[in-house]
């Protein structure tokens, strides 16, 4: 069992004991086979969507399926060109949705984590006057749920407008990628000061009070020791941003209207929406698997990290 | 945390407390002035919108719109009372689908994570890993695209799920392809399950998409919990007599207690406001019958573009929230107590 004491739930989960314990009664021959036909039902239930739109995927077929396949039949990979070639009927490209995509969910991520954590450092570190009140103060917004802003912040970019001489409007800051970045950090902000002062809290203090006894400042101690020890942990935070962010879509769903500024998201829901009716399945489900992508590979590539660091500070998402 | 009085006794630190302060607040000032612009000051233009009748016409203007009257309190009274000019929306039935939406999910993946984790620790159990690699992969989709897949599944015509009950229908020798309207049918199958609210075909097709979503992540909560149980627990328990039944109700369901609640109550929040799920799932249809709090808010400042309602409903969904929070932080703290005990 002493190899099996990972903190992480998912490696447990994988290499839960998986032979040779003491003590109870062995199975019998019976009671094996029954568990194993309750064991294949429920992994019937899990690969029945999953193989379900792989199958589709994979089909050449544009028009949609007459009758249930759940095993590929072939592996066409015309879907995933067509998608990659002509995303939706608006003149935009897949780089542009990807790039959209991208620039939000590390834009938000990076200036998210960049301005939250010296606050962190300074809310798990230091005792000041107010403290109490200035951590409600960041607490709060995390009650509200995502949607919860989009009013104010939709009502106050959109007053932000640029005109050129002869009035047109050039800029407006809610139109644009950048205006859904500062509304998605609003969000993004309280979250990842509160994530991360979790994880300083869990760092020995020792290191630092050497380093001052050295004579070392408080700055010094920050950029020289605390930064380095975090530097997990910010990756952390930073991918469980990106992972939301990828996602989003309320905010950006509500904010841009020109088809250039379109992230994936949006683009997939309206190959699922009332606009729906002619898009072929397959290019559909290939447009799915590849939205997913990124974020299950980050999720399999850091699970271990990514369950600690949501333990260690998560309220929401 | 004693430590923390340390700097002060350190003999080269001449700088007292009140340096240290002052340094703390020169910390804290990137977050806050980013946060006093683009969440605080939100929060309170969101409060004064909501005492005023802001429309789509007041958009150019916005607070300065000559024709931008302060309503008071009405906002707030036409939402409680079924007063907006919405069609089918009152307050009080979202309310309470939303909360038995939450509820009925935690119900539903809270035991069928529990008894799966309990079925993959089954000793000497067959083929244990692939099972287990299988069964995670609902974690590591992402929502958004699940909802979307399993729409495409729910449709009407060339839906996976009809096309599935018409293979297990034509078993039993019936030649029809069962076309049931999963997204679209208004009428509850079941009328009497939650009274004055509405139950659509809608909300179980919501149910089934969550649930495959919703357990693996209780399996891998209870599967944690389940390998801190002192194996001799069961032992002593079989000496005594113990058949498997009794030893599962009052060995493993106790222990597993302090780990399942803080997951229930994550679970609970989670599906409460599952924005997205719902919205790309049903859009909160037929008839806004399957709407949550947040769908609604949406839909208010998204297609309606009642702004000034719109606030005021986000005023009223933060409350909710707030009351939410604390009855959820006092169960926690309730069983953490449990725990010790």
């Amino acid at each position: 069992m002493s190899a099996t004491t990972s903190s992480n739930p998912l490696t447990r989960l994988l290499n839960a004991n998986t032979s040779s314990e003491k003590g109870g009664r062995r199975l019998t021959l019976g009671r094996q086979l029954i568990l194993q036909v309750l064991c294949l039902i429920i992994a019937a239930e899990v690969l029945f969507p999953i193989m379900y739109i792989v199958t589709l995927a994979f089909s050449s077929q544009t028009s949609r399926p007459s009758s249930l396949q759940l095993i590929p039949t072939e592996l066409s990979l015309v879907a995933f060109q067509q998608v990659l070639d002509r995303p939706t009927a608006n003149p935009v490209s897949f780089l542009e949705l990807l790039r959209n995509s991208f620039f939000l969910s590390f834009g938000v991520g990076f200036a998210a984590l960049l301005v939250a954590v010296t606050a962190a450092y300074a809310f798990s570190r230091f005792k000041f006057k107010g403290r109490a009140f200035l951590m409600v103060l960041v607490f709060v917004p995390l009650l509200m749920p995502a949607v919860g802003l989009s009013t104010p912040l939709y009502l106050l970019m959109n007053s932000i407008r640029l005109f050129d001489e002869t009035g047109k409007l050039i800029f407006n800051l809610r139109d644009s990628l950048l205006g859904v970045g500062i509304a998605i950090t609003a969000g993004a902000l309280p979250f990842a000061v509160w994530n991360l002062k979790g994880y300083l809290d869990t760092i020995p203090k020792e290191l630092e009070e050497a380093a001052m006894i050295d004579g070392a400042s408080f700055n010094q101690v920050f950029v020289r020791i605390v930064l380095p020890l975090a530097a997990p942990q910010l990756a952390v935070t930073f991918f469980l941003g990106f992972m939301g962010h990828w996602q989003e879509f309320a905010l950006s769903w509500l904010f841009l209207t020109k088809p250039e500024d379109y992230t994936l998201s949006m683009t997939l829901y309206n190959m699922t929406g009332q606009y729906a009716q002619n898009i072929p399945w397959n290019r559909f489900s290939a447009m799915a698997i590849i939205v997913a992508l990124p974020v299950s590979i980050i999720y399999l590539a850091l699970q271990k990290q990514i369950v600690g660091g949501l333990t260690a500070g998560g309220v929401k998402e | 945390m004693a430590q923390l009085t340390l700097p002060a006794k350190t003999p080269k630190k001449t700088r007292g407390k009140a340096d240290q302060a002052n340094l703390a607040y020169v910390y804290l000032i990137p977050a806050f002035a980013v946060m006093a612009v683009i969440t605080f000051y939100p929060l309170i233009y969101q409060i004064i919108v909501s005492f005023t009748n802001f429309e789509t016409k007041h958009l150019l203007k916005g607070l300065t719109s000559p024709d931008l009257q302060f309503i008071g309190l009405k906002n707030y009274i036409d939402i409680l009372t079924g007063g907006l000019p919405v069609q089918n929306f009152e307050f009080f039935r979202v309310l309470a689908f939303n909360l038995w939406w939450a509820v009925t999910n935690v119900l539903v993946h809270v035991p069928a994570g529990v008894l799966i984790a309990v079925l993959l620790n089954t000793q000497d159990l067959w083929f244990k890993r692939i099972y287990r690699a299988i069964y995670i992969l609902p974690v590591i989709v992402p929502p958004l695209v699940v909802a979307t897949v399993w729409r495409n599944i729910f449709d009407e015509q060339y839906g996976a799920m009809n096309q599935f009950l018409t293979s297990v229908t034509a078993l039993f020798g019936a030649v029809d392809p069962v076309r049931i309207r999963w997204l679209a049918e208004y009428n509850p199958p079941i009328p009497f399950l939650l009274p004055g609210v509405p139950l659509p075909l809608a909300y179980y097709a919501m149910m089934i998409a969550n649930f495959w979503l919703g357990w693996p992540f209780m399996t891998v909560v209870a599967t944690g919990a389940l390998q801190s149980i002192p194996k001799d627990l069961y032992e002593a328990a079989a000496i005594d007599g113990a058949t498997g039944p009794q030893q599962f109700w009052n060995i493993t369901v106790p222990m597993l207690r302090p780990a399942m609640v803080p997951a229930a109550i994550y679970g609970f929040t989670l599906s409460f406001n599952l924005f997205s799920f719902v919205y790309f799932l049903t859009g909160g249809g037929p008839a806004r019958s399957t709407e949550i709090l947040v769908t609604f808010a949406y839909d208010l400042v998204r297609n309606l573009r009642l702004f000034g309602a719109a606030a005021a409903f986000a005023v009223i969904v933060f409350f909710v929230a707030i009351v939410i929070f604390l009855i959820t932080n006092r169960l926690t703290r309730a069983t953490e107590s449990y725990s010790e005990a």
